[in-house]
């Protein structure tokens, strides 16, 4: 007869919210900030091809940070959710508040399912109202928990000093000029045992994207390329890209903890 | 969106077409998955009629008449039949109204679905071949009288130019170089075209052109409806250039009306056109 370990629920919820905690904190950090026009997101990401901001309605966005496989189908869900809502309702039935409910039951099963790994991503959906009262971000955790935003939101890698700078720096309906230069300059602050140290992130690592109220066309969401982005942040100093990020280790391949035993017969 | 947990399906990736992705998730939602009873059904709803299309050196105008008839019945006065596909396209509707704006809607999402969850516009082409595959799948319909017969013209980023796409009931595509038109009144308006396009207008020019050919196809035509010079309402034009698809505005497509309307108070049968090369055009 096999003798179960017996693990307490406390414990066992510990661990999966641990295995999460670390894989989002790999990542580099990413940003949400609200201007005067809507919602601005940043992250440092050389990738030009894998998004961790993108479009999923007319006034609703998706920005991610974790693994991306996992990332990537709730945004793909997100869409598809939005689009089937929108086809068989209408464009204005589609909510920020309603797919951050539809993530929020997904995590939230994914984590305590004793069946699944627990997804290690965090998300912010955002939504553009018509006025700077009326937009809304929500972070979603890796658990299914829900908050709602206020001023600015940062998660992922070393979201506490990122958000720490911001909190010092950031004012209520900035410019776009004003509010990606204090985006910029948080991602690129770092505490290093005590000592703090500014970099300045090349204009290619970064990838900027708007929920613009003021655009004409229906659909808000635009990305900033990077001719653009130089413009708006102006004269910075020499740049310096980030050290390379840490490898992701494989999921089998923690081998400082003790092999998997195999129960007896 | 309900409030348990995502459904699988919308988890997977794989298609980044919608209508496939409703075709095998929410079949109902399609507007080509009905089944008739046998019979004809062509009198029971409203058709919308004519669209002309012409393309000029930077880009393309389509515009539509805003006429739908049921039988003998003027069943809307004011209808819109030329909607944009997205942003650098435009699609004109011909045949059973209702059915018609419904594949619009679909081909709209279509087009946005792609763009969302691939990160990347669809070549125009691309676009056009989907079009073809709406058509197609409401046949069916078709054969009973419930026909829609779409136009498509866009912008083709890649190559600079204005491009329009005809079809047939079956899905059938073709391309036109200059000038397409589709609907009830289309022979009339073609015809006037055929007389009066030339491959080097001017946006403007090419404008008033197809409200001259709309016009001729009112004129010769029950089911298309001419410039509703009391009650205001005129063709609804769009102007698709390297800059995005435009809605004129009513004012601006009205003081054109306005314009070509007093033109055929003189010369009810609109511009002359010469009759050998090199000739003027007689007044």
């Amino acid at each position: 007869m096999s003798m179960p370990f017996y693990v307490s629920p406390e414990q066992l919820m510990k661990d999966r919210a641990d295995f999460a905690r670390k894989g989002i904190a790999r990542g580099r950090s990413l940003v949400a900030v609200q201007y005067a026009d809507g919602v601005l997101f940043v992250s440092e990401n050389p990738s030009q091809a894998l998004h961790k901001v993108s479009e999923i309605y007319d006034r609703i966005a998706f920005a991610a940070v974790g693994r991306y496989n996992e990332f990537e189908n709730l945004r793909i869900a997100g869409v598809r959710l939005a689009d089937m809502r929108g086809y068989s309702y209408d464009r204005r039935d589609v909510t920020g508040r309603g797919l951050a409910n539809a993530y929020a039951q997904t995590l939230g099963t994914i984590f305590s399912s004793g069946g699944e790994k627990p997804y290690e991503v965090e998300i912010f959906v955002a939504e553009v109202g018509d006025s700077i009262e009326d937009d809304t971000i929500y972070r979603l955790t890796y658990e299914g928990r829900v908050a709602d935003e206020h001023g600015y939101a940062v998660m992922g890698g070393d979201a506490e000093t990122v958000a720490a700078y911001l909190a010092d720096h950031y004012a209520d309906g900035a410019t776009l000029e004003v509010a990606l230069g204090v985006a910029v300059a948080a991602l690129g602050h770092a505490t290093e045992g005590g000592q703090t140290t500014d970099r300045v992130i090349p204009v290619g690592d970064l990838e900027v994207a708007v929920l613009d109220r003021t655009r004409t066309q229906p659909r808000k969401f635009a990305r900033i390329r990077p001719a653009r982005i130089e413009e708006l942040l102006g004269e910075r100093g020499p740049s310096e890209a980030a050290p390379a990020e840490a490898p992701e280790p494989p999921l089998s391949a923690d081998s400082d903890d003790d092999p998997p035993v195999a129960p007896p017969l | 969106m309900n409030d348990a947990r995502i459904p699988t399906a919308y988890m997977q990736p794989g298609t980044s077409s919608f209508s496939d992705f409703l075709s095998e998730h929410a079949p109902d939602l399609l507007p080509a998955r009905k089944s008739l009873p046998a019979g004809s059904a062509a009198d029971i709803a409203p058709h919308g009629t004519t669209i002309v299309a012409a393309t000029f050196p930077g880009g393309l105008v389509m515009a539509g008449d805003r006429r739908a008839t049921m039988g003998n019945v003027i069943a809307q006065r004011d209808i819109e039949k030329v909607f944009p596909a997205d942003e650098y396209s435009v699609v004109g509707i011909a045949g059973t109204a209702g059915l018609a704006v419904e594949m619009v809607r679909l081909f709209q999402v279509e087009l946005e679905h792609y763009e969302k969850i691939e990160g990347s516009i669809l070549s125009l082409d691309g676009k056009a071949n989907r079009l073809s595959a709406l058509i197609r799948a409401n046949l069916g319909m078709a054969m009973q009288g419930l026909a829609v017969v779409p136009m498509f013209a866009g912008y083709d980023l890649a190559q600079g130019t204005g491009r329009i796409f005809g079809y047939d009931v079956t899905g059938g595509r073709h391309e036109e170089r200059s000038f397409f038109t589709v609907g009830s009144g289309s022979l009339f308006a073609r015809g006037a075209l055929k007389k009066l396009y030339r491959d080097n207008l001017t946006e403007a020019e090419c404008v008033t052109l197809t409200v001259q050919a709309l016009y001729d196809a009112a004129d010769d035509d029950s089911a298309t409806g001419g410039p509703d010079l009391s009650r205001r309402i005129f063709p609804v034009i769009y102007v698709v250039t390297a800059d995005g698809a435009r809605k004129l505005a009513d004012e601006e497509v009205g003081s054109i009306a306005d314009a070509v309307v007093a033109a055929r108070m003189g010369r009810p049968d609109g511009p002359n056109a010469p009759i050998l090369p090199g000739e003027e055009a007689r007044r």
